[in-house]
């Protein structure tokens, strides 16, 4: 397991987001929401089921406006950024959707080479060959991979899923519960599978999850959001000795106590 | 991406090169990342077709500025190309980073190979399963028939059962909703015959026979016709769509699952609500086109509403209205059999939502007229 120390080199924030605030009609998810994510580390967002994690994240990918604050990406706000260059963004941003989002009326190999093809001028030869080298790297079975989304289990989709969002090399990958609904054999294969990919392509992670497993397993910095705002940020030792009573809940609930006992036992 | 960009736009002095030196090594330059590979394509196929004398040849690395995995693939597969014709490849002077990225993409490539290559079928092989399905496709048809008419045969004796709220809910819908453009369709219908049949007629001087015209072809073909393939366009690929969709999101499993049957909850209420409303709507459009061709012959042919109607009462034979209503209950049976078979048929993703509401649409129609024209036949054998 790499070490929260160890694998921040210098703490460089990539993103930064400043007193955000979400409104949904008279519904507030997020009432003042801030912190900022280090070039090269693996931050998680914790939360109960809607706390806004997913609604947070789909604001940093360019896929909704915060009601009010900003956010910054590589020192840029993006609610000002013209087209070009929020293309120029999101072409540096990989995206796993939390239930792949694979187009389903593409085979694998063709999902991943989208992106190939809308972004660059490649040969269609190199496209394929260079598809093809993305699904290997996420272990997909590569006897699969002229089968369409839905003749794939769960796991493999998303797989599939994870090389089309690593198919223009990003420097920042969002994950959206990668684990959920997976098995627990397959949900520690993939914290694997997403170490790797970090240390091979030198990735800001960025992750959305409950699973406690994967939180010990893989995050570098947890944010645990709860009541519209973040509770505690930190490495999950630290929060895991937070005085807070909502991230006390979290974590030393039944199944908070159980994973982090394994993830002690495990070092 | 090895190091960051901080520009979207690619550099022309950035840009990924590959060349013979003068010392016969290889340099290899820029920064080998997607924004930067430019023509770099071209420059290793340019390069391939130089001939180098010496059997080794050294790819020189040192002045690559950034790679990323599209590089580090192309420089990969550039010097085991070199290594395939014969030459002695070495690359040196590059970075530590890149080193690990090109072994990251070695690994992968050695996985990537085991992909099996796309299955080709030839034209002999596709034309027996095109058969094999077409086959398989009227046997689940006719299933789907069968079944259809068990569901139904045992709601008669519980009618407790029927689902009527759902029936009347899609008589609503289908029938009542469908009204404004039926009548508008068929009263052009009207129009049409009448300006077409005009012409022809005034130089005749035979303008009451307008009459016989517009009736006999509204009443006994036109008008059923058009409510059908309206109803078929509006409600039978509503159908195939709401079916198909609670398909794809395992709302039917539930709904079995539940102890409720999606035959008849879905299909019964459906099939049951058309066969009421399309004769409903097919009178409807008697009227309305008859009125359109009433409107006709007034302006262009100066017959006058009361003369339209006396002869319309004397030469339009009850027989040809109960002709042109007999038909639409089948018509209706039809589209409601269709649609919802072909929402039953959609699996897997969305798009197969999509094909099967298309399908559902032109199979529809396509029956609709055979029928007619089974119909036609039939009538003239009967001799009415």
């Amino acid at each position: 397991m790499i070490s929260a120390n160890a694998s921040a080199p210098a703490a460089i924030p990539i993103i930064n987001v400043c007193h955000v605030r979400t409104c949904f009609g008279a519904a507030v998810v997020h009432e003042d929401v801030s912190l900022s994510i280090n070039d090269g580390e693996v931050f998680a967002i914790a939360g109960g089921n809607g706390s806004g994690k997913s609604v947070l994240m789909r604001e940093m990918i360019l896929l909704q406006q915060p009601t009010a604050g900003t956010i910054e990406i590589f020192g840029r706000n993006v609610q000002s950024l013209k087209d070009a260059d929020v293309l120029a963004l999101r072409r540096r941003c990989g995206v796993l959707f939390q239930h792949g989002a694979l187009f389903s009326s593409l085979n694998v190999i063709d999902n991943v080479a989208v992106p190939l093809r809308e972004h660059t001028k490649l040969s269609n030869r190199l496209i394929e060959e260079v598809a093809l080298l993305k699904i290997a790297g996420t272990g997909f079975p590569m006897a699969s991979v002229s089968k369409f989304p839905n003749e794939l289990s769960g796991g493999m989709r998303r797989r599939a899923a994870l090389a089309r969002a690593m198919a223009l090399d990003p420097e920042l990958l969002f994950l959206d519960e990668p684990t959920s609904g997976l098995d627990p054999i397959s949900a520690a294969a993939f914290d694997e599978l997403i170490q790797q990919m970090r240390e091979w392509f030198r990735l800001t992670i960025i992750i959305i999850t409950h699973d406690l497993d994967s939180l010990w397993r893989i995050a570098d910095r947890v944010a645990v959001l709860g009541n519209g705002k973040v509770l505690g940020i930190g490495s999950m030792m630290e929060l895991s000795s937070s005085s807070d009573a909502l991230i006390h809940e979290y974590f030393y609930g039944p199944r908070g106590r159980a994973a982090k006992e394994q993830a002690w036992s495990r070092r | 991406m090895i190091p960051a960009e901080t520009s979207s736009a690619p550099q022309a002095n950035r840009a990924a090169r590959i060349g013979l030196a003068d010392d016969g090594t290889i340099d290899c330059s820029g920064a080998w990342t997607l924004a930067h590979l430019g023509d770099i394509e071209r420059q290793i196929l340019a390069l391939a077709k130089t001939r180098i004398d010496s059997g080794a040849i050294n790819f020189h690395a040192g002045a690559i500025e950034a790679m990323d995995s599209v590089g580090a693939w192309l420089l990969q597969r550039t010097l085991s190309q070199w290594e395939h014709r014969g030459y002695r490849v070495r690359l040196s002077g590059l970075s530590q980073d890149f080193a690990m990225l090109m072994q990251t993409t070695a690994r992968s490539r050695s996985q990537a190979d085991q992909a099996p290559p796309p299955v080709r079928t030839g034209g002999l092989e596709r034309i027996g399963q095109l058969v094999c399905a077409h086959a398989l496709h009227i046997q689940s048809g006719l299933a789907f028939i069968g079944e259809t008419a068990a569901t139904f045969l045992g709601l008669l004796t519980r009618a407790q059962r029927f689902r009527w709220r759902v029936l009347l809910h899609n008589l609503q819908i289908d029938g009542l909703n469908a009204l404004p453009i039926i009548g508008l369709l068929s009263f052009l219908m009207g129009v049409v015959i009448a300006y077409q049949g005009a012409e022809q007629l005034s130089t005749f001087g035979a303008n009451i026979f307008i009459v016989d015209l517009v009736g006999i072809s509204l009443l006994r073909e036109i008008a059923p016709l058009i409510a059908a393939i309206l109803v078929a366009g509006r409600s039978g690929s509503a159908y195939a769509a709401q079916i198909g969709t609670m398909t794809v999101t395992e709302e039917l499993d539930a709904l079995r699952s539940l102890g409720i049957s999606p035959m008849s909850l879905l299909v019964i209420p459906r099939a049951v609500a058309l066969v009421i409303a399309l004769p409903l709507l097919s009178v409807y459009a008697d009227a309305v086109g008859v009125f359109g061709g009433m409107l006709i012959a007034w302006t262009q042919l100066g017959v006058t509403f009361t003369e339209f109607l006396n002869r319309f009462e004397y030469a339009i034979v009850l027989r040809h209205y109960l002709i042109g209503i007999s038909k639409t209950p089948v018509f209706a049976m039809i589209i409601a059999l269709v649609g919802c078979y072909q929402g039953f048929r959609v699996s897997g993703g969305v798009d197969s939502v999509g094909r099967h509401t298309t399908i559902s649409v032109v199979q529809a129609i396509f029956l609709v007229i055979v029928t007619d024209a089974f119909f036609s036949i039939l009538f003239s054998w009967w001799e009415i």
